[in-house]
């Protein structure tokens, strides 16, 4: 027990001791948010007027709104006048190697099995110009500018490819779609944007990795994404690895955009910093993911993995405008100690045939609480609609919460719509059969969990499965016993 | 092998046992009968180490060790292995992983070194014979969807994977038709030699027809209150329990 408490400090606890320092010579803005602040940001990011119309609309809209107190969470008072909306993301090294970097961070790095250049970048220890990775993100340059793949970061994209940012920025999240929304369209510092061309197979995963800007994009951050007619991407967002980050607060936005035959699978495993054990500290992640299936027989897929947060709010949502497309929703979401979560999707079936499919695994430990909020809404048009959804809740211990909320709204009479939801205990008895088989309880906890889990990890891309599965472990080390 | 003195336990305040003593030598199988409710799988599960129950008073020596004190993994890591008389179910968990896990934690254990995926297929393959065990049925989950006799053929089976040094069946019988019996029967007595031990428990003496113990006991009330040789299991099947509880005052 004792052993198992050191473990869970280990990867729970501490302070942000860890890396993501920003360096003090960084130029950031004064704090607070209002018209001009809105304008400096364009003008510093020297952006295109469309841009800070965008912005600008995105803040006065912003300013009419409230912040949505419909989720099963309580949620502290955010001051958001308190926050500084602009700082150049220059980062520093911190360490020359890392032998200066804590053991235990690096023992956490290990059991992920992260390689060694990664836990470099990770814990802030400055990497050789001249080391693999540099050369891997060159030859991966190439590659995909030999397809005509775009992959660049936002501010790239809408300096080097206007038209299209101005084309597709805001066609799946609007400007003012909501509180978190809005705020970071009106206040977005960077992120990601990929544009996969007509008939193109993207040859390899793209993950924020290989990002050119992966360091800090910042706690606003947008990423959009762009399938062309008969496309195909596998794009991955996270780490496995405990992220730390000085900004509690996070407001980011996904958007996809698939047109006719496109596929998108959008992979992200979340584990930012969760607290402590008595639910100190934290990020609070209050995320927009949408796509939009705008044209026929296209397909967007999201699977995530949620360990991390002290606050989860996360809707993954897929809007099935064309006929005969397809949207899906993979989740798993742990929460231990005091975490909360409210996460689930919206499946919109706008166009005819369209077909969805849900499944939802919710895993809670702690004092936590877990909660899977869903919609399929089925408009009168679209006729012949499918919606399946499997919504399962897994809980360790009895002091923890497992909620589930399913709306389902049908306009027509052709569609079926199914919900299966069950919940379990993991079982002291289950437990006890592999102690009884000398496997230990750690051990017995994460095979019971994975093996719950496996369905929706098995959607993840190869190496990114076999991470996650130890970080579920990892996550619930502690929890029962 | 195994030494329980004055072994008392409770569950939830009730105490069931009330002061076991029991010796197994090498070598040795044992069969412990006696009427439901007597504290017959109590015991069993006290020595696996199941965590409800409440040890107030008695010791356990086990190969010159304080059983009592040690974890569940580590008594099972030390060749003390429980054949459940109800297997548990573990949904999404291959048989083979939780299998090839548990292998390579007794290997682990005496020094030695895992096993590679194709050498834990080939002693899988071998000991599938042993107790015929159905070839699709490693493929699945944990026990999941198996019948009452394929889940107790399966407990022999990982039996035989472990090599226990001292091996408890509780009621391996319950719910096996003849032929699977035998099999199972088969099982054990292929596994037996002079260095290990057996405790089978179980009501009937069908099971002893096949695996012939050394010694029989009677648990009653928390007691052992009759230990003898095989004949005693005979007399049992015969008689029924009233003459026990009689000779012990109820």
């Amino acid at each position: 027990m004792e052993e198992q408490d050191k473990i869970l400090n280990e990867v729970t606890q501490g302070e942000y001791k860890y890396g993501f320092v920003t360096d003090i010579e960084t130029e950031i803005i004064e704090k607070g948010l209002n018209e001009d602040v809105i304008r400096l940001i364009s003008s510093k990011k020297e952006e295109p007027e469309f841009m800070l119309d965008f912005r600008l609309k995105a803040f006065h809209q912003w300013q009419k709104m409230e912040m949505p107190d419909w989720a099963y969470l309580k949620i502290p008072p955010i001051d958001f006048q308190a926050i500084s909306y602009y700082a150049a993301p220059k980062q520093k090294p911190k360490y020359e190697s890392l032998d200066e970097v804590d053991p235990e961070l690096l023992e956490t790095f290990n059991k992920l099995g992260i390689p060694l250049e990664e836990q470099k970048q990770l814990a802030g220890v400055a990497v050789d110009a001249v080391v693999d990775s540099v050369s891997v993100k060159t030859t991966f340059k190439e590659t995909l500018a030999e397809k005509g793949i775009i992959f660049c970061s936002f501010s790239e994209a809408v300096q080097e490819h206007p038209d299209l940012v101005k084309k597709y920025l805001g066609t799946a999240v609007p400007s003012t779609d909501n509180f978190f929304g809005a705020l970071n369209s009106a206040v977005f510092s960077d992120g990601s944007f990929c544009y996969i061309p007509k008939g193109v197979k993207c040859p390899m995963e793209l993950s924020t990795y290989f990002r050119i800007n992966a360091a800090n994009t910042g706690q606003f951050e947008r990423t959009l994404i762009v399938a062309d007619e008969d496309s195909y991407v596998s794009y991955l967002e996270g780490c496995t690895a405990p992220m730390r980050d000085e900004n509690q607060l996070h407001a980011a936005i996904v958007e996809i955009i698939a047109l006719d035959r496109a596929e998108v699978k959008y992979s992200t495993v979340q584990n930012w910093y969760p607290g402590d054990k008595n639910g100190k500290g934290g990020i609070y992640n209050f995320v927009t993911k949408r796509g939009i299936c705008r044209g026929e027989s296209s397909k967007i897929s999201w699977t995530q993995v949620e360990t991390g947060s002290a606050i989860t709010w996360k809707y993954p949502s897929c809007i099935l405008i064309g006929d005969n497309s397809v949207g899906e929703f993979n989740s798993v979401a742990v929460t231990n100690n005091h975490q909360q979560a409210d996460t689930g999707t919206k499946m919109i079936h706008i166009g005819k045939n369209t077909k969805s499919t849900i499944i939802s695994k919710g895993i809670s430990a702690g004092l936590s609480d877990n909660s899977y909020r869903g919609l399929v809404k089925v408009l009168p048009n679209a006729v012949n609609a499918r919606n399946f959804s499997q919504c399962d809740s897994l809980l360790l211990g009895d002091t923890c919460g497992a909620h589930t909320f399913p709306y389902i709204e049908v306009g027509n009479k052709s569609s079926i719509v199914e919900h299966e939801a069950t919940t379990s205990k993991i079982g002291e008895d289950q437990i006890f059969y592999c102690n009884q088989r000398g496997i230990s309880t750690e051990d017995a906890i994460g095979m019971i969990v994975n093996g719950y889990a496996k369905e929706v990890l098995n959607k993840l891309p190869m190496e990114f499965a076999v991470e996650a599965q130890k970080l579920l472990q990892i996550s619930l080390e502690g929890s029962v016993g | 092998m195994l030494s329980i003195k004055e072994l008392y336990v409770s569950v939830e305040g009730q105490e069931i046992l009330k002061g076991i003593n029991l010796e197994v030598k090498p070598g040795e199988v044992h069969a412990l009968m006696g009427p439901n409710g007597s504290g017959k799988s109590t015991l069993a599960n006290v020595l696996a180490g199941k965590e409800e129950y409440e040890v107030t008073h008695g010791e356990v020596t086990y190969q010159g060790e304080e059983l009592l004190e040690m974890a569940p993994e580590d008594r099972a890591k030390s060749g003390l292995f429980l054949s459940f008389q109800y297997p548990v179910e573990i949904p999404g968990v291959p048989m083979v992983n939780f299998l090839k896990t548990a292998v390579n934690e007794h290997r682990k254990h005496k020094g030695g070194k895992p096993l590679t995926a194709g050498e834990f297929l080939k002693l899988m393959r071998e000991k599938k014979e042993l107790v015929e065990m159905d070839t699709q049925l490693t493929n699945r989950s944990v026990n999941e969807g198996f019948s009452g006799g394929e889940k107790k053929k399966n407990e022999i089976f990982q039996m035989a994977l472990l090599e226990p040094k001292l091996a408890i069946l509780d009621e391996t019988d319950s719910g096996l038709d003849i032929d699977a019996l035998k099999i199972v029967a088969n099982g054990v007595n292929a596994l037996k030699s002079e260095n290990n031990s057996t405790i089978v428990v179980t009501h009937y003496q069908r099971l002893l027809d096949y695996i012939v113990p050394d010694y029989v006991h009677v648990l009653y009330d928390g007691r052992i209150v009759k230990t003898a040789g095989k004949e005693l299991a005979m007399a049992l099947e015969e008689k029924g329990y009233d003459w026990i509880k009689q000779e012990n005052g109820n």
